[in-house]
């Protein structure tokens, strides 16, 4: 479960002082799948950012199944990170000139306590077979399409059995046809491992895949959502 | 990150990028083909002239009598005939670790005289069975005399090859008489050329024989240094001024402590010698065996606590030493130079690192986002640099033997192996990739994760 209360993050630029995140209290459940949208500059990315324990936030707490991760420093983000959460970005940044099994692989290589090489390749061969592309694991990303590429990266998410993912615009260098495939990629993840989705987006057509959207504007949470949303999700 | 694992991740790294890595690493490679081509040259001509003087006979220590003043002239080392053949025996019996062989020395001089010719040799030596190989003699033909033609003053003697080309031509010397100071010597040995020593001596020109045979057979064997200095001394001086007949002032008994004179039966002329060659054992150092023969030969001596020494003891092996110092002198002034360029070639590293970092700046991001702690991303880079100098340096050291090979084969230099080159060559190596690897691997530990991700 995550749990946000009253959260704020302050960017300082030279003398000014800039809030972008203005008190955020939020509340996900194991096995949710949410989607976090909001205009650009209304603080989704940063939020996101706390989230993902890439970034600390300035005040507030920040509650990971009952443990408060906002005071961790860089060293103890960065192994909750390797463990907990699992990342897609929406350009896939995957390493160049590296097949998509060493890819996937790669994450478990800073997993502690250290796993051995044969069983990072056992869970990375599930995982490629479970993305659908095993006849492709040994093409680099230059090979494979941007739908594949984004496959290479979902699997690469789930190598260290993360209980989060967090996905960053997934579509958002996609077309229409791959974005639904991805999207229902994350769906079968959600429903059938009961990973909790938090898809960042600001397009409502993909929130309008996930149960919950939580709509940002101006460093807080509306209300409610959206009336465009709303009307998508009635459909 | 498992070592193994971070070692095959920046093995992987490099050769996604063969050709950066190669002209990268070249600037490592030359330096490091520098100082061992350097080294191993360098070492090749100090071995060239250690061996060039070891035919003087190395790691030799010579015992000599310490110098005796008469009326205020002081007769320089060796004037007091304080050293006795018996001293050599103790030598090797009391001593062992530290002494391998010792010989008494007695030197003489005069003409000898074979059928119609006659010949003056630089030097007429006597030693015991042991003077052949303390002094790095090899006898070419013949054999060398025995304990027993040294106990029994036989009249054999060996000759140096300057003396049997001089006197016997055509004819072989072996078997054949020679007059020594009109004594009858038989030849039963040539000895090995020599060649010059270090001062372009010709050592070849010289006669061998038991010193008891110059002792008790060359009668008027002036070399000894007892007589002829003291006497020259007292003549010079004290003689002349007192005595009508000088001869019978000539004190033959310079200046030396009685106890020893009172016990002994013979004359001087025939127990004490000139010196004493003392070949130092296999590894151990001729200054630690100096320390351990000082006490021997107190002892034989019968010197109180307090006395000071009657003999001095000398290192033959320094002269040797300060020619080879020389040679490393210049050697390390060279391979200093080249290790100037070994800085050039850590610069090179350093600034490819410092791309590399920036151009992967993303991945950076990524394997940091993925739970790769800053620790992580500096041990890849810095691996990844040391990696790359540490081929270099073995990539070096082969460029370096080839070079080495090359100019002793086109220059006929010598050239010897120098294995703490290429240690210390990868070493040196490593230690760039450290140096200058840690920079750009500091600089790309600290990036945040979040804008390295964002980096275009």
């Amino acid at each position: 479960m995550i749990e946000l209360k009253n959260i704020t993050k302050v960017y300082h630029l030279g003398e000014i002082d800039l809030p972008v995140l203005k008190g955020i209290s939020l509340r996900i459940e194991d096995g949710e799948f949410v989607s976090l949208t909001g205009a650009s500059g209304s603080g989704k990315s940063t939020l996101m950012n706390i989230l993902g324990c890439l970034d600390h936030p300035s005040g507030g707490e920040f509650w990971i199944d009952g443990h408060n991760v906002a005071g961790l420093n860089a060293n103890e983000r960065a192994l909750l990170r390797n463990k907990r959460i699992g990342f897609v970005f929406q350009n896939f940044n995957l390493l160049a000139r590296t097949s998509a099994l060493e890819n996937v692989m790669m994450p478990a290589y800073y997993y502690h306590p250290a796993k051995s090489t044969a069983e990072i390749r056992k869970r990375a061969l599930e995982l490629i077979e479970l993305v659908g592309l095993t006849e492709r694991m040994h093409h680099t990303p230059a090979q494979l399409s941007g739908g594949q590429q984004q496959r290479v990266a979902i699997a690469r998410s789930l190598i260290n059995n993360p209980g989060i993912l967090l996905a960053d615009e997934p579509t958002g260098n996609l077309d229409s046809t791959t974005s639904v495939e991805v999207m229902n990629m994350f769906r079968e993840l959600n429903r059938t491992q009961g990973i909790t989705v938090i898809i960042v987006t600001h397009d409502p057509k993909t929130a309008a895949f996930t149960d919950r959207a939580i709509n940002m504007c101006d460093g807080l949470i509306l209300d409610g959502v959206s009336d465009e949303l709303s009307a998508t999700l009635q459909k | 990150m498992k070592f193994n694992t971070l070692f095959l991740t920046c093995l992987k790294a490099l050769v996604r990028n063969p050709m950066r890595a190669a002209l990268t690493v070249l600037g490592i490679v030359i330096g490091i083909a520098a100082v061992v081509a350097i080294m191993e040259i360098g070492e090749g001509s100090k071995k060239q002239v250690a061996d060039k003087f070891s035919s003087m006979g190395t790691n030799v220590v010579t015992v000599s009598g310490a110098s005796v003043s008469t009326a205020g002239v002081s007769s320089g080392m060796g004037g007091r005939a304080s050293l006795y053949a018996t001293d050599a025996t103790a030598l090797m019996k009391d001593c062992p670790e530290f002494v391998k062989a010792a010989s008494p020395v007695v030197r003489a001089s005069g003409q000898v005289i074979v059928g119609n010719l006659n010949w003056s040799p630089r030097s007429i030596m006597g030693g015991n069975e042991h003077y052949l190989s303390i002094e790095g003699w090899k006898v070419a033909r013949g054999r060398s005399f025995t304990d027993k033609q040294v106990e029994e003053a036989s009249r054999v003697c060996l000759i140096g090859n300057t003396i049997a080309k001089e006197l016997y031509a055509d004819t072989e010397p072996i078997g054949q008489d020679i007059r020594i100071k009109d004594v009858v010597f038989t030849i039963i040995g040539v000895l090995d050329t020599k060649g010059a020593d270090g001062m372009g001596n010709d050592q070849d020109d010289c006669i061998i024989l038991p010193w008891t045979s110059i002792r008790t057979r060359l009668m008027g064997s002036s070399g000894t240094a007892t007589i002829m200095k003291g006497g020259a001394a007292n003549s010079g001086l004290s003689v002349s001024s007192t005595s009508t007949f000088p001869t019978s002032g000539v004190n033959f008994y310079p200046g030396c402590d009685l106890q020893p004179y009172t016990n002994a039966p013979h004359p001087l002329r025939t127990r004490t010698v000139d010196s004493i060659a003392v070949q130092v054992a296999d590894g151990k150092d001729p200054s630690s065996a100096m320390d351990a023969m000082t006490p021997v030969l107190r002892r034989q001596h019968e010197l109180e606590p307090g006395v000071l020494d009657d003999f001095t003891l000398r290192d033959r092996s320094q002269f040797v030493k300060m020619m080879t110092d020389t040679t490393s002198t210049i050697s390390s002034l060279l391979i200093s130079v080249a290790m100037i360029s070994l800085v050039v070639g850590g610069v090179g590293i350093m600034n490819i690192m410092m791309v590399s970092v920036t151009e992967r700046t993303r991945e950076i991001g990524l394997r940091m986002a993925v739970g790769a702690r800053p620790r992580d991303i500096m041990w890849q880079f810095l691996l990844e640099a040391v990696l790359l100098c540490t081929i270099g340096g073995f990539i070096g050291i082969a460029v370096g033997r080839i070079a080495s090979y090359i100019v002793s084969m086109q220059m006929g230099w010598p050239v010897s192996v120098s294995v703490p080159a290429m240690v210390l060559s990868v070493t040196v190596a490593a230690v760039i990739g450290i140096v200058f690897g840690w920079y750009p691997a500091w600089k790309g530990s600290r990036l945040d994760p979040i804008d390295a991700l964002r980096h275009e």
